[in-house]
């Protein structure tokens, strides 16, 4: 590993839970129904996240506790239980329902597990069950999905064929661009995890080799692992660079020589690289800072620094896994400083002494930043666009780029801020 | 347990943060794990500030729940006293917090500050957003006039003549993510000043701890919004003698009962009466022959109590409509608003969820819907018209404009945004006349901008359809056109033209996804 600095921070934090990754699960699995078991916070939380209205029904909600359910569990798991078959009844169609722990419900312990196994013999053949928690006292945003995905591990049958598993929610298309690639590299057997039908899971088992597409999937990797699968280790696939590497990475493992892989994506990369000199052109030189929220932070600064030739002043990230993080930090530049946790008053401290060009941050911070005259970027478009792959390569870059791009555009340069 | 998919009301610690983010030097201690965070991006985002809500989230982990949260509860008041030295501290939990019990109101007040503390006990798990910000309201103003209160004097609203003063009042109830009250608040001053009546403080909008301690400088309290400050008034009534006027000056009617009420309370001859009838235009514009056409048009009204009652009002006598649907998610409130719809013989729907509203709403099948965000929603999947007359707030609820629901002007504002969806009169007439001429369109409904949205749609579905068909001869591969089908519907038409034009420049004979991607790389 190379000399990065590490830092650790602890203190109020400013990030979403892990619930918040209902989000983009349910589109991703458009046969399954995420139901929280949490408090009217959570539905007022996923809510505002989501953007609800829009839809007719969402295939997400919150069984909400009341104070009568607190007076007793064996009273709340019935009460569950009530809510469940209301839901089941109304909505057929779901194939498998998710409970999602919260906060208070992990408080309380209320055992979601034993209500799945129970619902999971009443409705059985009908829907299937699982739980895991998205609770803010035990998981960040993106870690959600980390839970929902090893709650579905043990419904993976075993298989010793040997295959490729892309593993991470990704966009459709992103998914189709990838299998594409992969062909054309020689690996034909490449399939993903979680599925687009949350019944059609793929089997596993000694002959799979795991290749992650998110950064923050701890959990299902080490239950993956158990199941005997090989974990191949790579930069995440943002960029022409960290994709490059993690395409290279899979070639590998299924002894395809380097060769092929360059053959193959060469003219790939030239279109990116000419896609993204429009952006580069604004990117480059600029200083960017990267508070902690979707776990892709040190990728985000691989990329941003090493292609589009940023500087970084801080990265920024909810918690570090060293192991899965390693090649990312291998390809960081020199003394990059890396603060895991946050304390979220000290380090807008530092972004304020540093006034850089760039901030990466959340909703509840980019306008309040704005009006500072600090420029910003909020990084809960990164889990909702394709960003992955070379061909996104230049869209990854705009999305930093076009902030930058509007001020210059906007002529009225002391804006009055509503504050 | 209750199954919600979407709730017109958060938690009751966000209507503290109302309460908190809509003043000045206060700062709030929020008991709470990491993810309840979300709470700012109501205020950065949906209202535009500039300004992070003055909050402070403990952010306790699973880990700490063995340990010491109080401790680390003490350690981030000491840490925000500290940095934003505010003049009062409000100190609560969320509904996590509740459940751990680590009374941080009574640690902070054990801490030895020498400012004002106020212990928020807001049950998470019976009450919600309204109710904690009426709650808050309330405890800040009990904590900071708790001394003035044991003076006991008694403030009659007469008393601004032996001061030989101009009347003051002040004007309680506004609050960020409250419906267009940062309006509503110019809007009432304006008319007041007008009576010669002074405005002494507006709170909780833009006011401090300060602020709130010369409240009882006043004569009268105006409450705008009895979800926020009817239990305020009460207070400061019971302590202080302080009377405060209960019409909502929401319509015509009601802005002139108001000035009335206001005027009898302070014992000031009210002068210019006649000069009331022409300061808005609704009652002119609802007299209009065009208007003609709004008579009996079906109503259907939903929102937080204050509006839906101002609405059933407006629209049965302002406007001459007939109100088929009365209903309110405030049920603070269902007492009034069922009073209300039992007048219109109605029954009302008192109900926190919103899928029985939309049932209703079928049920009724109005004309117009007059109702929260979600009512629009609801009414835009049925095809019916509907104007926004309540909170919960959306960011097209925060318009750059001015427009206030309450006063003249909120009545012209009132009668545009009520009217414009509905079909105009004289439109609707020449359709009724035409509609068997061959250039009319079947479905024609300017007032309805989503329908036309929907066709356009189809259209581009036709287009993407017929791939073949196009004129420059280019043959789109199979792997062309599914990549095609990929790109949003919106974009899809100029992504094929800009990748046809790609392909004539290249001289290429048929377009395959990776053509498509080469054009797209080019373009950008």
């Amino acid at each position: 590993m190379n000399k990065v600095e590490f830092y650790k921070e602890t203190g109020p934090r400013e990030v979403f839970c892990g619930l918040t990754s209902i989000v983009w699960l349910h589109r991703r699995m458009p046969d399954a129904f995420f139901l929280v078991v949490g408090s009217r916070t959570c539905a007022h939380l996923i809510q505002s996240a989501a953007g609800v209205m829009i839809f007719a029904e969402p295939r997400f909600g919150t069984a909400i506790l009341e104070e009568k359910d607190l007076a007793g569990l064996a009273d709340a798991h019935e009460e569950l239980d009530k809510v469940v078959n209301d839901l089941i009844a109304r909505r057929p169609e779901i194939k498998t329902l998710f409970l999602v722990g919260s906060c208070p419900s992990e408080v309380i312990k209320l055992d979601l597990a034993t209500v799945a196994e129970k619902l999971n013999k009443r409705f059985l053949g009908r829907v299937q069950f699982l739980n895991y928690s998205g609770s803010g006292i035990e998981t960040t945003f993106t870690q959600g999905e980390d839970g929902a995905l090893k709650a579905l591990i043990p419904l993976m049958e075993s298989t010793d064929e040997e295959k490729l598993l892309i593993v991470g929610t990704i966009a459709n298309n992103v998914e189709d661009r990838f299998k594409k690639i992969f062909k054309n590299i020689g690996i034909n057997n490449v399939e993903s995890f979680p599925p687009r039908q949350s019944t059609d899971l793929p089997k596993i088992g000694t002959n799979t080799k795991v290749l992650l597409t998110q950064p923050y999937l701890s959990d299902t990797v080490r239950d993956l692992q158990h199941r005997g699968c090989e974990i191949l280790y790579a930069p995440f696939p943002l960029g022409i660079e960290g994709s490059t590497k993690w395409l290279l990475a899979a070639a590998e493992a299924f002894k395809i020589p380097a060769l092929k892989v360059h053959e193959v994506i060469a003219p790939l990369a030239n279109r990116a690289r000419q896609a993204m000199e429009s952006h580069k052109k604004i990117l480059k030189g600029k200083n960017l800072f990267l508070l902690p929220e979707s776990q892709l932070e040190i990728s985000l600064a691989r990329f941003l620094h090493n292609e589009c030739e940023m500087n970084l002043i801080e990265v920024g990230t909810p918690y570090l896994n060293k192991e899965l993080m390693e090649e990312e930090l291998n390809l960081l530049p020199e003394n990059t400083k890396i603060v895991e946790g946050q304390h979220v008053e000290n380090q807008l401290d530092r972004v304020r002494e540093s006034q850089p060009d760039l901030v990466v941050c959340g909703m509840g911070l980019a306008n309040p930043l704005e009006a500072e005259g600090i420029h910003t970027k909020w990084s809960i478009e990164m889990v909702f666009s394709p960003i992955h792959g070379i061909d996104q390569a230049a869209d990854l870059a705009g999305l930093f780029s076009r902030p930058l791009k509007r001020n210059q555009i906007l002529t009225t340069k002391t804006l009055a801020t509503h504050k | 347990m209750e199954l919600t998919l979407w709730t017109y009301e958060g938690p009751p610690h966000v209507g503290a943060m109302r309460i908190a983010s809509s003043m000045k030097d206060l700062h709030y201690i929020l008991h709470a794990p990491q993810g309840d965070t979300y709470a700012d991006l109501l205020f950065t985002m949906i209202e535009r500030r500039g300004k992070r809500p003055p909050v402070t989230y403990t952010t306790f982990q699973a880990r700490d729940l063995g340990g010491d949260t109080a401790e680390l509860v003490k350690r981030n008041i000491s840490e925000s006293v500290e940095r934003f030295k505010p003049k009062a501290l409000l100190v609560g939990e969320s509904c996590t917090a509740e459940l751990i019990q680590d009374q941080p109101g009574a640690l902070a007040k054990g801490m030895g500050f020498d400012i004002p503390i106020v212990n928020l006990e807001l049950p998470a798990y019976s009450k919600k957003e309204n109710w904690g910000a009426s709650e808050t309201f309330y405890q800040l103003i009990r904590t900071l006039l708790k001394e003035a209160a044991n003076e006991k004097s008694k403030i009659s609203p007469q008393r601004w003549k032996e001061l030989g003063r101009r009347p003051k009042v002040n004007l309680l109830g506004p609050t960020l993510l409250g419906f267009r009250c940062r309006d509503d608040v110019i809007e009432i001053q304006r008319i007041l000043s007008e009576q010669g009546i002074d405005t002494n403080v507006v709170s909780p909008l833009n006011s401090s701890p300060d602020d709130i301690k010369r409240l009882i400088d006043a004569d009268l309290n105006i409450c705008l919004y009895l979800e926020i400050a009817e239990a305020s008034c009460e207070w400061l009534k019971r302590n202080f003698g302080m009377e405060y006027t209960t019409t909502i000056p929401i319509g015509i009617e009601n802005t002139i009962n108001f000035i009335n009420e206001v005027h009898n309370k302070l014992d000031l001859p009210l002068t210019n009466k006649e000069e009331l009838e022409n300061k808005s235009k609704l009652p002119w514009y609802s007299k209009s022959v065009d208007s003609n056409y709004l008579t009996g048009k079906r109503v259907f009204i939903f929102g937080d109590g204050t509006h839906a009652i101002a609405a059933a009002k407006i629209a049965k006598e302002e406007l001459g409509f007939e109100v088929v649907g009365l209903g309110t998610y405030s049920r603070e409130m269902a007492r009034k608003v069922r009073g209300i719809a039992k007048d219109l013989d109605l029954e009302a729907l008192i109900t926190n969820n919103y899928l029985e509203v939309e049932d209703a709403i079928k049920k009724t099948s109005p004309e117009l819907v007059l109702g929260t965000q979600m009512e629009r929603h609801s009414a835009k999947r049925l095809g019916i018209p509907c104007a926004v007359i309540s909170t919960p707030m959306h960011v097209q609820d925060v318009p750059a404009r001015y427009s206030p629901q309450m006063g003249w002007e909120g009545a012209n504002v009132i009668f545009d945004d009520w009217v414009h969806p509905l079909m105009m009169g004289l439109e609707e007439h020449l359709i009724d006349m035409f509609k068997h001429d061959f250039e009319f369109v079947d479905g024609h409904q300017s007032h309805l901008g989503h329908t036309a949205v929907k066709s356009q749609n189809h259209e581009d579905k036709n287009k993407t359809e017929n791939i073949e068909s196009g004129v420059n001869e280019i043959i789109w591969t199979d792997s062309g056109k599914a990549e095609l089908t990929k790109v949003p519907f919106f974009v899809r038409g100029k992504v094929k033209t800009n990748t046809e034009k790609y392909a004539l420049s290249k001289g290429l004979a048929e377009i395959s996804d990776e053509t498509l991607y080469d054009a797209k790389a080019f373009f950008s």
